[in-house]
Parts: C-alpha cells; sequence; structure tokens
C-alpha cells in the first residue's frame, strides 16, 4: 500500500497548530512525498480553532481539502467537540490530555492516543512547545516517516530568530514520540 | 534683400492642421511642449500619455511615441512607463475633466509618489470634448450645459484649486500655475514647463504644470473675449505663480 | 528546460511570483486584497532584488493602468487581485485588449457577488473568459489547478501575452493562492527580452513614432482593428491544454477546471473504488476552451456533468462544445461553503442513480 496520509490539526489560536502543520508537510517533503498543506479559514476559523489540513502521499494528490481525515491533532476541546466525529472509523486520533478530558475520546470507534503535551512541555521548560510534543506523538504513532527529518526540517520552517530553540523542540518532539510508543 | 526666417515650427510638432476649434489654447500649449522637447533635446526619448478629452489626439501632433491612458488614468500609465522605462522622458497631458475629476487619486498618488514624470494640466473650466458640461473647475456662476444657471457653491462645490493642492504634497517637486492669454503669460508659462520637464531631466521628481486656457466654443465667447475672460474671471481665483519648487534641495523625495 | 531537482514548500500565491521571476517579469503593480496579498508583499520585496520595479497603487484601477503603461514598453509586467479588485482592473484590460498590449493578470477569485467573502470560488469564470469589461474581446484565461501548475502556467503567461500581444489572465482562486505544496522550480530558457522591438514605445529615436492606442475614429478603422481582433483569437484557439483523467472507459466525465478540477480528481479516484465508471476532464485553458477534445469523448458516447464552485458558467461552454451531440449536467457548489470531494461524489452518485 502506498504511504498516505491526511490530518486535520485543530487548537486554540496560539497554540501552535499552523507551525506543526507546516512543520508536517515540509519533513514529508523532505522524505520524498507529496505535500500539501492548507489553513482553512472562512466559516472554520469561528468557534474557537485554529486549523489546517495536511494530506501526504506518495501519489499525486487531489483534494488537498479534506471533510473526513484519517488522522487528527487535538489541542483543545472545541477541536475535539467538532473534528472527532468527522474522523474516520478506525482512524488515529491524538488528544492533548492535559486540556481534554480523555473520558471524551471516542475510544471504541478510533484509537486515541492521550498525550499531556502541555505537562510534558512544562517540564522541558517552555509551555509552548506542546505543539511539538503533539506532533512528535503523531510521527510516532503513523509511522508515516522517521522522526529524524522533522527535526531536520525545524531550521526551515522555524523562523531564523527561534533556531536557537531547536535543541529544545527536537526534545520536545522525541518526547512526545516516546509517549506514543507506550501507548 | 534676403529672407530671414525667424519664427518655425518645432521639430517635434507635426506639420498638420489640428481639430481645435479658433482661439482654442490647446495649440499654443502644443507647441510650447513641442519646443522645449526639441530646446531639451528629450524628443527622441520622449513617451507621452495622451489623456481623453479635446487633447486626446495630441499624439497626431508630436512627432513622439506615444500612449492613450484611460480618462483620468495618465498619472498611472506614467507610473508604468517610467517604471519599465526609467531612461525615458514620461510627460502627461490632461485637461480639467480628466485631471481634476475623474482623475483625482491617480494625478495625487503619482504626484505624492513622487513619479520623476511631468505632468501638462490644461485648465480651461469645461469639459470640451463632451459639449462643455460642468468641470471641477468651472467657476461659481459659470453656464455649462450641466448647470444651465450657473455653478451654484451650495449645490456643485467650489472650483478645485489643483496647483495649490498638488504643492502641498510632500512627494511633489514643483507645481505651477500660468496662463496663456497673453504673450507675457505665456512666456511665463514656457518657463515654467521648462521648470518641470528639468525636474524629470535631472531625475528630481514630480513636475506640474497648470495652463489656464481658453474654450471659446463652450464659453460662447469670441476668441478676444474669452482672453479677457481668462483675465477678469479665471486668474483672480487661480492665481499664477509657482507654488512649490523644491528643484535645489533635490527634489521632494 | 533545466529542472532542479529541489523542490520547495510554497502557497500557491508564492509559486505565481516564483514563476514570475523565472519569466524575468520586470515590473509588478498591486494593490492589497485577501486572499492573494503574498503575490504584492513578496514582489515588494523581490522585484528590487532582480532590477525590477514594485509600485503599490493607490487602486486596482491604477494598478491596471499602470500595467497598461509598462506593458506599452513591451515590458514583461504583471498585476494581481482577487474577485472585486478585479472587476476595477476591467478597464485598462479592456484598453490593453484594445490596443495589443501584451501583460499578465492573477486572479486569485474568492466568493461573491460584491464583497462576498475571502473563501475560494469560481465566480469570475463569466467574467474572465468574456473578457470582463467593455466592448468585443478576449484573454487568454488560464487555470492552474496544483502550485507547480501556477508556476509552470505564470512563466507561461509571459509567453503567450508576447506571442499574441494580448493580455493573459491566470485565475486561481483562495485554496490555490493560500495552499502550500511542495513544487520543483525551474529556469526556462530562450526568453526573449525584446519581444516587442518591433512595436514597443521607446523614444522615436531614428525611427518613425509608435502609438499605443485602442481610439479608432476614421471611417473603417474600428471595424478593421475588431476584423484584426478576431483573427487572432482565431490563432489563439490552436493553444489548448487540458487533463483527461480515467475517461478512457468512463460512462460519465465529470467536467471540473481549477482547485474543484483537483478535487474532483480525489472523488473520480473514490468513485472508482466504490467500481463506478467515472472520469474526470479538467480544462486548464479556459480561453480558448478545449472543445474538440470534449466533442471527441461526446462522440464516445460519454455523458457530462460539470461541477463548478459557482452557479453554472463553465456549463455553458461544455454544452457548446458538445451540442451536436450531447448535453451536460450541472451541479453547483456554492460560494461560501468550502469544496471537498463529498461535492463532487454527490452529485455523481445522484446522477448514477437516476440515469
Amino acid at each position: 500500500m502506498a504511504r498516505y496520509l491526511d490530518a486535520i490539526i485543530a487548537g486554540f489560536g496560539g497554540q501552535g497548530v499552523m507551525l506543526i502543520g507546516n512543520l508536517l508537510a515540509y519533513a514529508g517533503m523532505k522524505d520524498g512525498l507529496n505535500v500539501t498543506y492548507i489553513p482553512v479559514y472562512g466559516p472554520e476559523m469561528r468557534g474557537g480553532t485554529a486549523n489546517c489540513t495536511v494530506v501526504l502521499s506518495e501519489e499525486e494528490i487531489g483534494s488537498p481539502i479534506i471533510h473526513s481525515p484519517v488522522s487528527l491533532i487535538i489541542m483543545n476541546r472545541p477541536s475535539l467537540d467538532k473534528f472527532q466525529p468527522r474522523l474516520k472509523d478506525g482512524g488515529l486520533n491524538i488528544i492533548n490530555s492535559s486540556l481534554i478530558d480523555m473520558d471524551l475520546a471516542d475510544a471504541n470507534r478510533v484509537k486515541c492516543i492521550a498525550v499531556p503535551c502541555n505537562e510534558i512541555a512544562d517540564k522541558l521548560g517552555n509551555t509552548r512547545m506542546a505543539n511539538m510534543v503533539a506532533l512528535g506523538a503523531y510521527i510516532q504513532a503513523t509511522g508515516i516517516m522517521e522522526l529524524q527529518p522533522v527535526i531536520d526540517s525545524l531550521k526551515d520552517v522555524l523562523s531564523e530568530r527561534y533556531h536557537k530553540l531547536i535543541p529544545a523542540n527536537t526534545e520536545a518532539l522525541n518526547a512526545g514520540a516516546e509517549v506514543a510508543a507506550k501507548a | 534683400m534676403s529672407e530671414q526666417l525667424v519664427f518655425d515650427r518645432p521639430q517635434s510638432v507635426i506639420d498638420r492642421p489640428t481639430h481645435y476649434c479658433p482661439g482654442c489654447h490647446h495649440g499654443v500649449a502644443h507647441r510650447l511642449v513641442g519646443e522645449l522637447l526639441d530646446e531639451l533635446g528629450v524628443a527622441e526619448d520622449a513617451i507621452l500619455v495622451a489623456s481623453i478629452g479635446c487633447s486626446v489626439f495630441l499624439y497626431n501632433y508630436l512627432n513622439v511615441d506615444a500612449v492613450e491612458a484611460p480618462h483620468g488614468r495618465a498619472p498611472a500609465v506614467a507610473t508604468g512607463v517610467k517604471a519599465a522605462r526609467k531612461d525615458k522622458f514620461v510627460f502627461t497631458y490632461q485637461g480639467d475633466g480628466d485631471l481634476a475629476s475623474i482623475g483625482m487619486a491617480e494625478v495625487l498618488h503619482a504626484a505624492n509618489r513622487g513619479e520623476n514624470i511631468a505632468v501638462v494640466f490644461v485648465n480651461n473650466t469645461v469639459y470640451g470634448m463632451t459639449g462643455g458640461q460642468m468641470a471641477p473647475t468651472t467657476l461659481i456662476g459659470q453656464r455649462t450645459t450641466t448647470c444651465p444657471s450657473g455653478r451654484c457653491l451650495e449645490h456643485e462645490g467650489a472650483p478645485i484649486r489643483m496647483t495649490e493642492i498638488i504643492a502641498g504634497l510632500g512627494g511633489a517637486t514643483f507645481a505651477a500655475r500660468a496662463s496663456l492669454n497673453n504673450v507675457k503669460n505665456i512666456r511665463q508659462a514656457k518657463k515654467y514647463l521648462r521648470k518641470a520637464f528639468q525636474c524629470q531631466i535631472e531625475k528630481k521628481g514630480f513636475g506640474f504644470v497648470e495652463l489656464l486656457s481658453a474654450c471659446p466654443t463652450n464659453w460662447k465667447l469670441n476668441p478676444v473675449d474669452a482672453n479677457e475672460r481668462i483675465k477678469t474671471e479665471m486668474i483672480p481665483y487661480f492665481p499664477l505663480g509657482v507654488f512649490k519648487d523644491a528643484l535645489d534641495e533635490g527634489g521632494a523625495c | 528546460m533545466s529542472k532542479q531537482p529541489e523542490r520547495i514548500f510554497v502557497k500557491g500565491n508564492e509559486a505565481v511570483v516564483r514563476g514570475a521571476l523565472a519569466a524575468r517579469c520586470k515590473c509588478f503593480f498591486g494593490y492589497p486584497i485577501t486572499p492573494q496579498n503574498e503575490i504584492p508583499e513578496l514582489m515588494s520585496s523581490e522585484m528590487p532584488k532582480s532590477g525590477g520595479e514594485f509600485v503599490q497603487a493607490e487602486s486596482e484601477v491604477a494598478a491596471a493602468n499602470m500595467l497598461l503603461g509598462a506593458g506599452a514598453c513591451g515590458i514583461r509586467a504583471m498585476t494581481s487581485s482577487s474577485s472585486p479588485g478585479i472587476s476595477l482592473k476591467q478597464e485598462a484590460i479592456s484598453y490593453m485588449a484594445g490596443s495589443n498590449t501584451p501583460a499578465v493578470i492573477v486572479n486569485m477569485n474568492r466568493g461573491g457577488p460584491g464583497l462576498g467573502d475571502i473563501g475560494p470560488a469560481q465566480g469570475d469564470y463569466y467574467q474572465s473568459t468574456r473578457g470582463g469589461g467593455h466592448g468585443d474581446y478576449r484573454l487568454l484565461v488560464l487555470a492552474p489547478a496544483t502550485g507547480q501548475e501556477a508556476y509552470d502556467l505564470t512563466i507561461k503567461s509571459f509567453d503567450l501575452a508576447y506571442k499574441y500581444r494580448n493580455p493573459v489572465m491566470i485565475l486561481g482562486d483562495a485554496i490555490l493562492g493560500q495552499m502550500k505544496e511542495a513544487i520543483t522550480p525551474w529556469q526556462p530558457e530562450g526568453i526573449d527580452d525584446e519581444a516587442g522591438r518591433d512595436w514597443a514605445l521607446s523614444g522615436a529615436k531614428d525611427r518613425e513614432k509608435r502609438l499605443i492606442k485602442s481610439l479608432y475614429l476614421e471611417e473603417g478603422a474600428l471595424a478593421g482593428q475588431n476584423k484584426n481582433l478576431q483573427k487572432k483569437y482565431e490563432d489563439m484557439q490552436s493553444y489548448v491544454e487540458y487533463e483527461e483523467f480515467e475517461t478512457e472507459d468512463a460512462e460519465l466525465v465529470v467536467c471540473a477546471y481549477g482547485s474543484i478540477g483537483r478535487i474532483a480528481k480525489s472523488a473520480v479516484r473514490n468513485l472508482r473504488k466504490q467500481g463506478h465508471k467515472v472520469g474526470l476532464f479538467r480544462p486548464i485553458t479556459l480561453y480558448p476552451f478545449p472543445s474538440d477534445a470534449l466533442l471527441a469523448l461526446a462522440k464516445q458516447g460519454k455523458k457530462f456533468l460539470t461541477i463548478e464552485h459557482n452557479l453554472g458558467q463553465m456549463v455553458d461552454d461544455v454544452r457548446l462544445a458538445i451540442r451536436t451531440v450531447a448535453d451536460s449536467d450541472f451541479a453547483p457548489i456554492y460560494p461560501g461553503n468550502l469544496p471537498i470531494p463529498e461535492d463532487i461524489e454527490g452529485p455523481v452518485l445522484e446522477w448514477l442513480e437516476g440515469k
């Protein structure tokens, strides 16, 4: 089966969902895949969530917009309410359990992985890296690619003034991957 | 007795009859422009941006490359020409309807950007080509086909003094108003036009000259009375002179 | 054409800019409007680097007229906007068409009518393919569906503009403009920067003066100009591009262009998996329209369903193309809604059930 993955990544504005969407797609490109990334705006912007859609595929990509994805990265509660029902049966849901009650996870229908993103990021010294923890878990759980192309892409996706944070972000990606490996 | 030719047609002006009415000042303005293109040696580098109005056919009378702009847009088209060919001498020639009404935004912004172009503005207080309708510069009380009882301050607002507005913009380098109603004023007009053209040649930015002109046909006056009207009615409202001259300061920008 | 192997990850708006720079565009005239702002933003920093000129105009009206001025000088020049702004550019576009002035205009179509929204839509199909302004004229209209096509077709647009001395429109939408995708940049060779040497304005030195105009008052002159334009539009007909996908054994052919075309491709794949004999016909040139290719499909007995992100515009051209042998049904995706493959799968399944 050819490699294919689509994902909606959603959270509050400021949680860095657009950044990890970019990073995922960029790393996919570096890993030889076709990729699309689209920030979803318009009516979708309202209701407390910022979100983007990423498609990774060995084949040519048709639609860059996906209503029912095969995977989710969910960083806050309103995003869970909005997108979990749309997730395909048997799909993967990476849930930020620091901010979301795992009782709300639809564990019977889809595969849910609880990742305490904010707590792990706090421990690593910066809450703002919660997004990287989530992405690390996502890469590990999907196996779409190794973590290395993602780490290697940090320098291209982060603007130069944040390059000093690359080691810390790498740690966060690794920490998220460890959680998913144990799940 | 040998003949001596003391008055000839400028090289840049084509030898053909114009379509203008008797007593119209466009011919005088065309000649001044043509003389200066010759005297300043820029005719071969000149690109005229023609406008819409009686002077739309200026490109048939001047021996220079030309592009025809939509109504009022000549300063925008000239901006594009200059962006494409910085090495060329670019100028517009516009009437009062074209420049002060529909083209107000284009001329103000071109001036304010300090575009290195020259604008020749012919103000005869009326839309000539379309048959004498009210223009933004029509004087209070002046009758036109769209203000048959005379322009009224309450209804139509006051005539716009363009040169003063242009002079007030930071980007403009030279702004002056002259009149074509007598020889003395025509000589002054040429001096101002020379300065506006010089402004571009020296890469000092936007040069603007307003020329008060007669439209005997639409004013319903004979040419002599039309000239008199410029003196008695127009000049008192549109004073002559230089309103901005930043050439010696190296331009406005 | 030397293909650089390195891919870049850029928005469609940036792909347009990169394509224009590769095509040695030397003047850009812009005005802000969502969802195309990355184009003027990037041009403002990139144009000076390549020795070109960037001007932020006071309005779309002015920007298009600046384009007219630069095009009259035979310089590769461009402007971009989105629907409401494109309406304002129509004045100068008509003048450019009337005066045979080459130029490239990009429209990242957003929802309308009026101010509409800032999301994707295809409501400007008629405006783009029927001229858009006053008078009887046509633009070459290219409709990229992907970032790569945005890059490739932008390069091509400059060549076409100069080949035909005609304005060319790149018609994208908010999806194309805002989506990031991996594209492979390449550098075209053999660009003729002096393509306008026989007609462009440069100052009448050692030659007759030249005039770029669209006013023809002398008896018979305007008729002559219109005849010349018609001849040009006939010549353009030889330049068509389109994509056929899974049409060979298809019973039903979906006709869709631009972003909807690529979304329809996903729908066709999904429907094929369910065993439905469905194909896709995607015009890449909207003017000239690939009528002959459509007619050939119609003659094979295929049925047609046109789906657009509007209330039905391109469907007219599909019907005209196949009118002697077939007709096309139509399903709208309403501007204001974000299109998804299900918007295409639904009407197709309905059509299959109802046949």
